[in-house]
């Protein structure tokens, strides 16, 4: 026992108050992280600005390059997906850049807690980034290139993005872990995580196609978000079995 | 408290410690001696669970490593060169982060923010602080859970005569905390110590009761 904890007049045990001895919950865990991202996140703007500024000059980009005013259907699919997919991996490359340059890996393994909370609050962070960034892109996509009116699809186009995020999120996660301890990590990521989210972009253009078509002329698949919830259900539960030794020496 | 029988760490090919035993009872201090890349470093992280042994047997607070690793974190305080902070979060903030994941109230953190003396600057961002501050508050972070083991890795650099005044209750031997230090100071460093360790390209050249080294065997690591 410090003397400090000993010998001042406020001076008290260390787990006082609301604490009790032994180790934190780990929605205490995953609450303290997840408020330690979005801190860092709000004093650095290192995330959330990129992917959104990336995501809009892409869809300029798409714009231009296409050649065309306005796309749908399959083509408006894949240049919502492709654009939100490479945004995605901005955030990913600096999901664990704090911790790994300023010791957080360390001091969180030094603590008796879950090390699944860190999986999960991470997850979490990146699904915020992703959510903060489709309210930027999908807006911008409509107005820049998609012909059909967006409106009547949104609650369909909102339940596939809701699918694919949690797969962006937890593959990510994964992926943005086990790069962060290679000198290469800006390239590694990317290399790691594109081929494994192939088929959430599959599964979200094949999903949203019909409803981003000219007159709304097709229905949600239910075979495609069927295929997303695996995904995530797969990849959930490999990150589960997999993160902790991704933190471990 | 601590047993090492023939310990080793390797980097890669190289091997960072090699073949250390020591012994060191409950509530004692070991000083570690030692040039740059001995291996002083690479000690602490094994013995704060950070860093896998690949041979040899480690025993910390009774529990081996690094099998029983998981009862072992939360009872030890690392200080090390990196402070383990987030720069662009306060002081404050990264205590109560820290504090969060041991499980201790906001109490503790408001008790040692008087007891390092950095109440009037814990709420701005840590990279607007000194080295010096930060390294206040870096003691802080690993005292916050009152750990029964204490590894400080060159715990007074940066510090000025009277932030080492300061700090002393928290790290210092009146804490009746079992302590490994590292330290490039003899004078300072033996006049705490109850073992003396020193190391050189990872091997434990010196092991004796601080008693009976004379200064002159520490001088001579450094050559």
């Amino acid at each position: 026992m410090s003397s400090v904890a000993r010998d001042t007049p406020a001076g008290t045990d260390a787990r006082t108050g609301d604490a009790r001895s032994g180790s934190p919950g780990t929605l205490t865990v995953i609450g303290a992280l997840l408020r330690k991202e979005l801190l860092v996140e709000l004093r650095t703007l290192e995330s959330i600005p990129g992917m959104s500024l990336f995501a809009v000059s892409t869809l300029v980009v798409f714009h231009f390059a296409l050649q065309r005013s306005t796309v749908d259907g399959d083509l408006a699919a894949g240049v919502l997906w492709v654009t939100l997919l490479f945004a995605a991996m901005l955030g990913l490359n600096r999901l664990f850049v704090a911790d790994a340059e300023q010791g957080g890996f360390d001091g969180f393994l030094l603590a008796p807690v879950d090390r699944t909370a860190m999986l999960l609050a991470k997850a979490l962070t990146l699904l915020a980034y992703l959510l903060v960034l489709e309210i930027v892109a999908v807006p911008a996509f409509a107005l820049l290139l998609l012909g059909p009116p967006l409106g009547p699809t949104l609650p369909g186009l909102l339940a596939i993005l809701a699918l694919a995020d949690v797969g962006l999120a937890l593959i990510g996660t994964l992926i943005a872990a086990l790069a962060v301890q290679t000198r290469a990590r800006d390239l590694l990521g990317p290399l790691l995580a594109l081929p494994l989210l192939v088929p959430i972009v599959i599964a979200g253009a094949r999903a949203s196609a019909p409803l981003l078509s000219a007159g709304h002329a097709g229905a949600l698949s239910a075979r495609w978000l069927a295929v997303l919830a695996l995904y995530d259900l797969v990849f959930g539960l490999i990150a589960y079995a997999v993160f902790d030794f991704l933190l471990e020496d | 408290m601590i047993e090492l029988e023939g310990l080793v760490r390797c980097y890669g090919e190289r091997e960072a410690l090699s073949d250390v035993s020591l012994s060191l009872p409950q509530g004692q201090t070991l000083v570690v001696f030692g040039p740059n890349g001995a291996g002083k470093t690479t000690l602490l992280r094994v013995l704060a669970t950070l860093l896998r042994p690949h041979a040899g047997a480690v025993t910390v607070l009774e529990h081996r490593l690094p099998e029983e690793s998981w009862q072992v974190r939360g009872r030890v305080g690392l200080l090390g060169h990196d402070p383990l902070l987030y720069r662009e979060l306060t002081a404050r903030e990264n205590l109560r982060y820290h504090a969060r994941l041991h499980d201790v109230g906001d109490a503790r953190v408001e008790d040692l923010i008087q007891a390092v003396a950095i109440a009037d600057r814990a709420d701005e961002p840590l990279r607007t602080l000194s080295r010096g501050m930060i390294q206040r508050v870096a003691i802080a972070r690993a005292t916050l859970h009152d750990p029964q083991l204490l590894l400080l890795d060159e715990p007074y650099a940066n510090l000025d005569p009277s932030a080492i005044d300061l700090v002393a209750p928290l790290i210092g031997a009146q804490t009746g905390c079992t302590r490994v230090v590292t330290s490039h100071d003899p004078t300072g460093g033996l006049a705490q110590a109850d073992l003396v360790v020193g190391l050189r390209a990872g091997r434990a050249v010196l092991v004796k009761p601080a008693g009976e080294i004379e200064p002159r065997e520490i001088a001579e690591l450094y050559r």
